[in-house]
């Protein structure tokens, strides 16, 4: 498949960038924030979103979906990282979609998928329980009752956590914490008696919310998948949600890289425009290095999975890895050379900064990616 | 797509009968491939039957038209040639500079005599070509460049000094920049020249590097007679024809980006095994593991950023990212690799020669040293980092 966009993609893209300009500019994330909404995104706009098939692109016509590529959602995500747009993507569409899709039986997949196709479901998947990503490091316990399940532990960091109605719980039904063997998944309901929700305000202006499971009760049917044999599902939807998390920050850096390029034309300092030095010029171009190399593997990333190829765990590594470090790079570039300017709160570049370093650490930082990446290549 | 099919069929067939089996073996340390020219002793006369019959199909430069000795293949068809060597592993039939840099810009600004005297034997392997740009005064400044050529009438008379003519010592030919008018501003008087080593005049002497290697000469001329026939493009025009070429070079320095050269067959997750130990088939040192994934990776995003390139060029998507781009990446990635290597090997990378040293070892130090060079040959990161913000990103002078 050609990294080149169609002519059908292009139209895609044109399209959304002008949905997401009108709809959410990034100074829509700033109003979301000062006004602390308790939502955290805009319900209406996800609706709108759903309407235009954006929360189902990949998901099956028969489910609801679009039946389209990674491709094209890659180009949403893109766009709406853009801007900063506060949208349930990742947590619903690319994370809690892809467990109930991947490990669902029938009958899960026919109750959630077309719901979450019309923007009236919103999901999270609750895997994390130190301060890094480590996706078998899980202690929260799921014991076998009378009438099913009983949960106990503790998550943090779950995405959208507060708001989702359904929550996908990695826990485990047998073994210790930091073995893949013995994890499960369970649909957990918002309304679930003895589950404790915190909504924790992040430095992006993004949410994730901290649970608490104290000897929750399930019944029989919110197992998602085979019992003992979750990492399956969850190496693969994090996989997914990793290429598809490099699209939506691909968009920020490029973004940010962009408006520091301006700045660096029309900024002027002893008399001349501050792009003249070659201090910086020099800094740029190798942003922009940065920026070609992360788009080559996004793009890779992304038809790897519609291509069904069978080296995507590496690929999802290496454009995680890749987008990680430049985001991180370009995030401090830009408030540097914005200056004085770009350390105020008025200035929106400080935003992308906040977002970058967030969306690095989720779903695992590039030391991790390496790390895993050597594993898997026998390293 | 199923005329592709039906041709890498046929290729692959036709390189299964003509590739003889000692051309099918990875080269020796002590072998380089097959350069041409004049002066080329083939010590292997499989060597010289591959080339010719690779040249008879014009696929020694595969896309060049048909009439000038080329192959006449479109794009496609020339990446499934490729494509084709390396799975049945031939060698390289010709690597030249007449190739890979010459040529495009004789197809693009030659004159049809031109054309037809010097691409034929481009193709054939039948003259080695060296570059006259660089000199002692003028390297990144290029356009600084002192060698005149006067107007005599019916020839120029070329006199001057070159510097890093890489193989000048067995070029035949060389393509030159010259300044043929002193008094214009130093991009408007330089002139593109053609010719022949052999002149009364020219003379070389060879560089030696701090790997111990010679790629390098020093070129002198005095008093050197060339036909006005061999002037490419207009006088004084020059310099649009030296950027072209440049961007030519760049592309094909970028490839080493993506190493081998040297004696290093074995991996280098491989290597950092052997040599940092390993623990449950894993590289024991974390800091080292954490590096040669980060290469990895690194290498994987420059190869896809190339067949990026290439995609969007095909479907008529503008010029995409600049070779600039990937001769700054390609070089820097080439020189972070030979300092991995050196650090993996430990002190067995700081040999020079002698024994206590394998073959590999010694190799990978002088391919370390050599790599210094990557990145200031064709050149220097600094100014393709200025031709990016220029070029590219628009920033102000």
């Amino acid at each position: 498949m050609s990294l080149a966009l169609s002519e059908e993609q292009e139209l895609l893209r044109n399209t959304a960038r002008e949905f997401i300009a009108e709809h959410s500019p990034v100074k829509e994330l700033r109003r979301l924030r000062d006004e602390q909404d308790p939502v955290g995104f805009s319900r209406p706009l996800w609706k709108q979103m759903a309407e235009l098939g954006w929360a189902s692109i990949v998901l099956p016509e028969d489910l609801g979906g679009a039946g389209l590529g990674y491709a094209e959602l890659g180009i949403v995500l893109e766009e709406c990282g853009r801007t900063l747009a506060a949208t349930p993507l990742v947590a619903t569409s690319l994370l809690g979609a892809n467990a109930v899709l991947l490990g669902g039986n029938e009958l899960q997949r026919k109750e959630i998928l077309p719901a979450v196709a019309k923007g009236e479901r919103i999901l999270a998947l609750a895997l994390q329980e130190g301060s890094h990503h480590a996706p078998y490091a899980v202690a929260t316990r799921a014991e076998a009752s009378a009438s099913g399940w009983r949960l106990t532990g503790r998550k943090s960091f779950v995405l959208d956590g507060h708001v989702a109605d359904q929550i996908v719980v990695v826990a485990r039904t047998s073994g210790s914490s930091g073995e893949r063997d013995g994890l499960s998944l369970f649909l957990v309901p918002k309304a679930a008696r003895g589950l404790e929700v915190t909504r924790t305000i992040m430095v992006d202006g993004r949410n994730a919310a901290n649970l608490g499971f104290e000897g929750v009760e399930l019944d029989r049917a919110a197992l998602l998948g085979a019992e003992g044999r979750g990492a399956d599902v969850l190496d693969r939807v994090l996989d997914l949600a990793a290429v598809g998390l490099s699209a939506e920050m691909l968009g920020t850096l490029a973004e940010a890289f962009e408006r520091t390029i301006a700045y660096l034309k029309e900024r002027k300092q002893f008399g001349v425009p501050i792009g003249s030095f070659q201090a910086l010029k020099h800094r740029a171009a190798n942003m922009f290095v940065e920026v070609e190399l992360s788009r080559s593997i996004v793009l890779d990333a992304l038809r790897a999975i519609d291509e069904g190829r069978a080296d995507l765990p590496q690929l999802a590594s290496i454009a995680k890895a890749r987008v990680s470090d430049a985001i991180h790079l370009i995030g401090n570039e830009a408030v540097q050379m914005f200056g004085g300017i770009g350390v105020t709160d008025e200035e929106e570049i400080g935003l992308f900064l906040k977002r970058a370093r967030v969306a690095e650490l989720t779903l695992g930082d590039a030391a991790f990616h390496r790390a895993r990446f050597a594993a898997l290549a026998g390293f | 797509m199923e005329n592709l099919e039906t041709f890498r069929a046929e290729i692959g067939k036709w390189l299964e009968a003509n590739c003889p089996p000692s051309m099918r073996k990875p080269l020796g340390s002590e072998e380089d491939v097959n350069w041409g020219g004049r002066n080329k002793v083939y010590t292997n006369p499989e060597e010289k039957l591959w080339l010719d019959r690779m040249a008879a199909r014009g696929f020694t430069a595969p896309t060049w038209p048909k009439e000038y000795g080329g192959g006449g293949l479109s794009k496609p068809e020339a990446r499934v040639l490729a494509e084709e060597l390396r799975r049945l592993h031939c060698r390289p039939a010709l690597n030249s500079f007449g190739l890979t840099m010459l040529g495009p810009v004789l197809l693009q600004y030659g004159n049809e005599e031109q054309k037809r005297e010097h691409l034929p034997k481009i193709v054939r392997g039948e003259i080695r070509w060296c570059q006259g740009y660089s000199e002692p005064g003028a390297g990144s400044d290029l356009a600084g460049l002192q060698t005149r050529a006067e107007d005599k009438g019916d020839h120029y008379l070329v006199n001057g000094q070159k510097i890093w003519t890489s193989y000048a010592n067995y070029a035949d030919w060389i393509f030159c920049l010259v300044r043929t008018n002193p008094t214009a501003p130093k991009h408007d008087g330089i002139s593109f020249l053609l010719f022949d080593m052999a002149s009364p005049g020219v003379s070389v002497s060879p560089i030696k590097l701090i790997s111990g290697s010679s790629p390098f000469c020093q070129t002198f001329f005095q008093d050197v007679r060339v036909p006005k026939k061999n002037l490419v493009g207009k006088v004084d025009g020059g310099w649009t024809i030296a950027k072209a070429l440049l961007q030519h070079e760049r592309e094909m320095i970028a490839g080493m980006g993506l190493g081998g050269g040297g004696g290093s067959a074995a991996s280098l997750e491989q290597l950092a095994k052997e040599y940092c130990g390993s623990e449950g088939g894993r590289i024991a040192d974390a800091a080292i593991r954490d590096s040669v994934a980060q290469h990895l990776m690194d290498t994987r995003c420059f190869v896809t950023s190339l067949r990026r390139s290439g995609d969007e060029a095909k479907s008529g998507q503008g010029p995409g990212a600049a070779s600039s781009m990937f001769k700054l990446y390609g070089t820097e990635l080439n020189k972070r690799r030979c300092e991995l290597l050196v650090k993996v090997l430990g002190s067995q990378a700081l040999g020079w020669e002698g024994a206590g040293f394998n073959p590999r070892e010694l190799g990978t130090t002088r391919e370390w040293l050599r790599s210094k060079g990557n990145s200031i040959e064709g050149g220097t990161s600094e100014v393709q980092l200025n031709v990016i913000a220029k070029r590219v990103l628009g920033l102000p002078d």
